[in-house]
């Protein structure tokens, strides 16, 4: 009956949202590896907060897996070297990033041996261990959130006495076009990942795991459905918990980890909170495989599936890339030599960005290389027009924000009050300007703004801790100038005696 | 003539009275320094560096508060400042005289440094560090590149660098589109239609 209505009233899992074309091309095709190449190149920072420290020197030898940068600060997750071989240059060099600038990486040349060091014994009785030496052997492998957004994976994995999870919710939705990595590796390592999710589900004393896959990934739907039922027979002792999966209908963007609860659990996360703090833990298919591997097999992370595909693409294919790897290194693997006329996304079409330079590396946020040709990218590029007040932007808007009102206040450089329709909530999914008939580059103009903000904020900042030490040195310098004056006073008290006993003495006795 | 006495001690008894409340409330309620100095001195960038004429960011706070100088003599604050003293003071916003420049942050080439010290006295912010006959050096990160140790150095051996990009303070540029650029042209002739 529920399925009957569904299907009448059209089932909408979150608010907003579009349905996209899938161009999920490289769905069939298996994962294969990339082969490693001469140099690896490392970014100190491949995730969201502080940057990492570099332990290693230049002529240093490092093996695979070996720690070369530590992590500066709480949020932070180390790097390890992709292979065996010798490190060669710290210095600058491009990374994928919007602005095209450099960063300081550590350069490693393979010796062609691939030597392994592990991270500590391999934890295969997991089970019997304590959820906080899990928490620190994720931590210590540098796992980050795999999906794109790359936050260090162990700070969701804290324990929490006030707000326990109760579901672990496995992210296997793969939204955006074009990509298909998690899709291979949910049908390939289905047992691998229920088991990850079993490590998770351990780890926070969840009670409830769930596997969300899109209806649109049949085979992995399969896969995933009889890892479930295998795993279910293996363990029969763990009655308490349940482990399920559930397919939603096609819709993007859902697998961003908020409207991804709300579609599972029907609870909204509020503005500024965490998905903790209505009992769930969201994870990344890719992330869930790299703690299984980290755990059982004490391997940090060196390497990731990749999806390179697009229309610029003669064969899509899924790579199992070595992080570090130069992009065009990984392109000319594809057989893309002749980069001319070709734009490359680094990640999805909808959330991610042109990439500046291929030399830059393959990092921990590398879900896919889309090839799109110039003449198919600048077709659908328009003129932006005036806005019609249609409100098609806030009917996709997963978040219920007023987009074109935001955007005439940014354009108008109205910035804080932008920030007063809630600017920071928006996720950047990118609904708004496509569906935009005036073709409004929405989300650019809401990047600016947020942009311009937090500029404006850290010039406040430095403007109030240079008053600050103005203020310190001024007062220091008032006490300096007081203490010389005190002194002054004394020697001159104390001169004045002196010449006062002086005259005395010379004064003939009366 | 009787109501007359009346209304004449009534009124002065009042006005006793308010003027006794008054003088207690000034004691009582005492504000110390002008709170719309401090405001100012809120919205100013701190560089201490004196463009202004006045010798710090603080005391030119205060010559505008008490409208000894105009709101426009902020040079490394710009346009926008100048407007958000302008609206502070309600006063009709004038043209910054200078065009700021681009953050510049000291650097001292060591290898020329005779260790004087001048430098360290001139820095209005403190971020130049040493000691005499040392090397100095300065805390890029607190530099406000107020220009303000070039001139004691006996040596000449100060740089003013461009401030260089980092990927950490990098933000997303203003959507290349004519409409976008419109709306800057429109808000900075709003300005000087207002």
């Amino acid at each position: 009956m529920r399925r009957l209505l569904e299907h009448i009233w059209g089932r909408k899992p979150f608010d907003g949202g579009v349905v996209l074309d899938m161009h999920k091309d490289g769905a069939q095709v298996p994962i294969t590896d990339c082969p490693l190449p001469e140099v690896l190149i490392h970014p100190l920072k491949q995730h969201i907060g502080e940057t990492c420290k570099p332990l290693v020197a230049v002529g240093d030898h490092v093996l695979r897996g070996q720690n070369i940068a530590r992590s500066q600060g709480y949020v932070s997750a180390p790097v390890h070297a992709g292979t065996s071989g010798t490190v060669v240059r710290i210095e600058e060099h491009p990374v994928p990033h919007p602005s095209g600038l450099g960063m300081l990486c550590i350069f490693i040349e393979a010796d062609g041996e691939d030597r392994r060091q592990p991270l500590g014994v391999m934890m295969t009785n997991w089970l019997q261990r304590d959820p906080a030496q899990l928490r620190e052997r994720i931590r210590a492998a540098g796992i980050t959130g795999l999906g794109g957004a790359g936050f260090p994976t162990f700070i969701k994995l804290l324990r929490d006495q006030r707000h326990p999870v109760n579901t672990v919710i496995l992210n296997g939705i793969e939204c955006e076009p074009w990509l298909t990595h998690d899709q291979r590796l949910m049908t390939e390592r289905s047992d691998d990942i229920v088991h990850g999710l079993a490590i998770l589900m351990h780890m926070t004393g969840a009670d409830h795991g769930v596997i969300a896959i899109e209806d649109n990934k049949p085979e992995a739907i399969a896969a995933m459905q009889d890892a479930i039922h295998s795993w279910q027979c293996e363990c029969e002792h763990i009655a308490s918990t349940s482990v399920r999966l559930e397919v939603l209908p096609t819709r993007y963007p859902q697998g961003s980890e908020k409207q991804l609860i709300q579609a599972i659990t029907g609870k909204e996360v509020p503005a500024g909170k965490l998905p903790l703090h209505v009992g769930v833990l969201c994870q990344n298919i890719s992330s869930t495989l790299a703690i299984y591997r980290a755990i059982t097999a004490a391997e940090p992370l060196t390497e990731r599936v990749v999806t390179v595909s697009g229309q610029g693409m003669p064969a899509p294919a899924n790579l199992r890339v070595r992080l570090g790897t130069p992009i065009r290194y990984v392109l000319a693997h594809c057989g893309l030599d002749q980069l001319d006329g070709m734009q490359i996304i680094h990640g999805g079409p909808m959330m991610g960005e042109r990439l500046k330079h291929p030399e830059a590396p393959v990092v921990k946020s590398t879900t896919g290389l889309l090839l799109i040709p110039d003449d198919t990218l600048y077709a659908e590029h328009q003129p932006e027009e005036p806005c019609i007040r249609c409100g098609h932007c806030g009917d996709a808007c997963p978040i219920r924000l007023v987009p074109n009102l935001m955007a005439d206040l940014i354009r108008d450089q109205q910035f804080e009050q932008a920030e007063g329709y809630q600017l920071f909530d928006c996720i950047e999914c990118g609904c708004c300007s496509y569906v935009c008939p005036s073709h409004i580059p929405l989300v650019h103009y809401f990047r600016y703004g947020k942009g311009q903000l937090a500029q404006l904020r850290q010039e406040r900042a430095f403007a109030e801790a240079s008053r600050q030490r103005s203020e310190q040195r001024m007062a220091r310098l008032e006490q300096e100038k007081a203490a010389k004056a005190a002194r002054r006073q004394k020697a001159r008290a104390r001169s004045k005696v002196a010449t006062r006993t002086a005259d005395k003495q010379q004064e003939p006795p009366a | 003539m009787n109501s007359l006495v009346f209304a004449v001690l009534a009124l002065g008894g009042m006005a006793l009275l308010a003027g006794v409340a008054l003088a207690i409330a000034t004691r009582v309620f005492h504000v110390e320094g002008n709170p719309v100095a401090e405001q100012i001195d809120h919205l100013l960038p701190q560089t201490q560096c004196g463009q202004c004429g006045y010798p710090g960011c603080t005391p030119y706070a205060n010559a505008v508060a008490d409208g000894s100088a105009d709101v426009n003599h902020c040079v490394p604050g710009g346009e926008r400042t100048m407007r958000a003293i302008a609206d502070l003071m309600g006063v009709e916003p004038k043209a910054v005289e200078e065009a700021a420049a681009e953050p510049m942050v000291a650097f001292i080439r060591e290898d020329e440094c005779i260790g004087c010290t001048l430098c360290i006295k001139a820095c209005p912010v403190d971020a130049i560090i040493g000691a005499p006959k040392h090397y100095h050096t300065v805390i890029a990160d607190h530099c406000t590149g107020c220009n303000l140790c070039l001139e004691p150095c006996p040596v000449d051996c100060i740089d003013m660098l461009i401030k260089p990009e980092l990927l950490e303070h990098w933000s997303w540029p203003l959507p290349d589109t004519e409409r976008a650029r419109t709306g800057l042209k429109r808000r900075s002739q709003h300005a000087q239609a207002a």
